[in-house]
């Protein structure tokens, strides 16, 4: 167990949050509501929230828990670096992201579900951490033996000794003695 | 399927009837605001949001009212003291108590989604019928007031022009409850979720706490009595004859003006019942919290694992079941598991705890900083609670698999079976158990292997070798461990544990134990008993149907799963 880590929370809010908003701009714009113009800015939020916290950090101690499919997110995040991976950033762009929310009821609840996951963030980043990516393991090369200096001439299956005879067509490459004596067939 | 029906049908059946009881709520109570003719004016405001609103409503006080009762220890512990002659399929039900609790959770969060979209539009067209968007008809009834001397009764609740759906919201005891706890039940889930229960235990535990936040809220949700039906007038209003003509409500003897009144808030009725009870259980803590407990022992094994011996009078306690522990020097709120590895035959119970986070370090790093000779820090115990492993003496043969740390229930059994063996107790039904201890590395878990050591020299001088079969599994192993095998491969006892029974190195191949055990016992019912990881579980759960027999003279399995 050890010690919290706050950003995984702030993470799981955050995701949630950004569904919310998402479903609240739905039924904003879908409803025509009265200022679907904020709940239109929802949509688009919630969906951004979404794609940015799909990816669960790595954890600082412990098993990783991967989403499904997270990987080809990862590496997108991955790509903002500092941007992304530093959680006052996230914070302060969760705060930014929840304000228009405020404006319609139907987006009121993502709104604040957001503000609160900006406010663990802020937490989670007081604490020093800050976002890192899961990356699959990189398989340990296999490093060829040398073990094998002189491969077996004559590789198994081999018949039991007093069956072993050289083709008669090819006495001299055969790497065993033959046990009978051999003659071509007659 | 018979072998399925064999393992799974209560469950499938609890289920049904659950579900059935939902979707029986949702439709009635849809089809109640739908088609009833007292709502036909309020349709007119709000058309199907209103039954969208009120059918989740509905089946979230059902769920609201169950979901408090799984979670009360205590209660199930009665239930499954009542229970002992309705047989151990029901018993069993009563340990997937968790498995319930988060199975209505998601119908709640479910309905409490659509039942928040239904009333955010509802919100709206209430406040456009004001505005008079919705024609005429809609309009007259928006204009409605509450008004002593016209006898006018109000229908829509937004009784002013320059409302807006967040201010009424914010206004109104239902808008402002229901964000209140929804945004306690938003927060509630995000911290349950798996990754932050298993690792972060107390933000879950605290979080969680918001219920109370939650069923306060809900107890006064209802309470503004804002969707309204018609009362019947004398002389009656006809709403399909004077629905046409609102102008004339009130001057023609046909059309009184029509009265309305606020719907009887129900949902305290539903969950007052379950509140109570959990607020017993509660205070049962308590009283089990100041209870006083002593110590009688307490050991510090390699390998950081601290062994309690307790003794608090009037304890009694069965095999395989754990108690809560909570040590105000630490949390005056948090109460953790602990199996019991003592038998009931003792007079002391013990626990094992294994420095595994925040609450079990502080506790290991408190008594080991302790004066020679004084008593421990204060604790609470709760408990005993039971699981199904206590039922392991009613099966002929038992097959207990235990992972890691979830060997600890069954020091319990075992040491439970070596007294009952001395006293040749004729309780015990078993005839031959099966152990099978998954282990990444043992060093954790010394202490288990001396006890397996003691009991396998006592069962060695009755010469009943055959009643116990264990094997061991080694999961974590490396090329040091094989050399040191290989080494020692001709000498009596393993070299990693000591015991007669040599380890086996990786994970076991099931089919062939499985095969072995009802080859062994070709007409037995067998009990298996798990304690370890999901995934594990699923796999053996699948092998008991599997290898389950329909015909009632062959081998059958029984799978139990231990809940942490």
């Amino acid at each position: 167990m050890g010690k919290i880590e706050w950003a995984m929370w702030a993470n799981e809010q955050a995701l949630a949050s950004g569904l919310i908003y998402l479903t609240g701009g739905i039924v904003g714009v879908a409803g025509q509501l009265k200022g679907w113009e904020y709940a239109a800015f929802g949509i688009a939020a919630g969906v951004f929230v979404c794609l940015l916290e799909y990816p669960r950090s790595k954890r600082a101690k412990g098993t990783n828990y991967e989403r499904t499919g997270q990987y080809c997110f990862t590496v997108c995040v991955k790509a903002f670096g500092p941007l992304t991976s530093n959680y006052y950033v996230r914070a302060f762009l969760h705060a930014a992201l929840c304000v228009p929310g405020g404006f319609m009821l139907a987006t009121v609840l993502g709104c604040v579900c957001l503000g609160m996951a900006s406010l663990i963030y802020l937490s989670a980043a007081i604490h020093g951490e800050h976002w890192q990516p899961i990356m699959p393991k990189s398989e340990p090369a296999k490093s060829v033996t040398q073990s094998i200096k002189h491969p077996p001439q004559n590789p198994p299956p081999r018949p039991p000794a007093e069956m072993r005879r050289k083709r008669a067509e090819d006495l001299e490459s055969a790497a065993y003695v033959n046990p009978l004596p051999v003659t071509a067939n007659e | 399927m018979g072998n399925w029906i064999v393992n799974h049908g209560l469950d499938t059946f609890i289920l049904v009837v659950w579900m059935g009881i939902n979707i029986f709520l949702f439709v009635h109570f849809y089809l109640f605001y739908d088609l009833g003719p007292q709502f036909f004016y309020t349709r007119q405001l709000l058309g199907s949001a209103l039954a969208w609103a009120r059918a989740p409503a509905a089946v979230l006080n059902f769920n609201c009212m169950l979901i408090l009762l799984p979670v009360c220890r205590n209660l199930l512990s009665l239930i499954r003291g009542s229970f002992v002659c309705c047989g151990r399929t029901m018993r069993k039900q009563l340990d997937k108590n968790l498995s319930f609790h988060k199975l209505v959770a998601y119908m709640i969060a479910l309905m409490t989604a659509v039942h928040t979209v239904a009333h955010l539009l509802n919100v709206e067209w209430f406040i456009n019928s004001r505005h008079g968007r919705y024609g005429f008809l809609a309009g007259n009834l928006s204009a409605l007031e509450d008004d002593e001397d016209d006898h006018e009764t109000f229908l829509n609740p937004v009784q002013s022009d320059s409302t807006t759906p967040t201010i009424f919201a914010f206004t109104t005891i239902a808008g402002l409850t229901g964000v209140v706890i929804t945004l306690a039940l938003i927060l509630i889930i995000t911290s349950s979720m798996e990754v932050i229960r298993r690792s972060y235990f107390e933000v879950f535990w605290y979080t969680h706490h918001l219920f109370i936040v939650f069923f306060a809220g809900l107890v006064f949700h209802g309470y503004g009595r804002i969707v309204r039906s018609q009362v019947t007038t004398d002389p009656p209003h006809n709403t399909t004859f004077c629905k046409d003509q609102p102008e004339n409500w009130g001057k023609i003897p046909e059309c009184p003006i029509p009265q309305f009144a606020g719907g009887f808030p129900q949902t305290w009725m539903w969950v007052i019942g379950p509140m109570v009870i959990y607020l017993c259980e509660r205070l049962l803590r308590f009283v089990r919290y100041l209870q006083t407990v002593r110590y009688k022992k307490i050991v510090m094994h390699p390998s950081k694992v601290l062994e309690l011996q307790l003794l608090k009078s009037g304890f009694k306690m069965d095999v395989g079941q754990y108690v809560f522990l909570n040590c105000p020097e630490i949390s005056q709120l948090e109460w953790h598991p602990f199996t019991m590895t003592s038998a009931p035959e003792e007079d002391f119970f013990t626990v094992h705890i294994r420095s595994a986070g925040d609450w079990t370090d502080r506790l290991i790093k408190m008594v080991e900083n302790l004066p020679e000779g004084s008593q421990g820090p204060k604790m609470g115990v709760d408990g005993p609670f039971g699981t199904a492993s206590e039922d392991v003496f009613d099966y002929e043969v038992s097959m207990l698999v235990g992972a890691g740390i979830g060997v600890t229930p069954f020091a319990s059994i075992l040491k439970s079976i070596w007294y009952k063996f001395k006293d040749s107790n004729p309780k015990l039904r078993t005839r031959k158990i099966y152990f099978y201890w998954l282990c990444r590395e043992t060093h954790a878990f010394e202490w288990f292997a001396d006890l397996l050591q003691v009991l396998e020299k006592e069962m060695e001088e009755r010469g009943m070798r055959d009643f116990l079969i264990y094997k061991l599994y080694l999961t974590g192993w490396d090329h040091t461990h094989a050399a040191q095998v290989m080494v020692n491969f001709d000498k009596d006892t393993d070299v990693i544990t000591g015991l007669k029974q040599k380890t086996h190195y990786g994970r076991p191949n099931w089919d062939k134990e499985f095969e072995q055990v009802r080859h062994e016992n070709p007409s037995s019912v067998v009990g298996t008993f798990l304690c370890g990881p999901p995934a594990l579980a699923t796999d053996l759960e699948r092998r008991c149907v599997k290898y389950s027999d329909v015909d009632p003279r062959k081998t059958k399995f029984y799978f139990n799963k231990e809940n942490f």
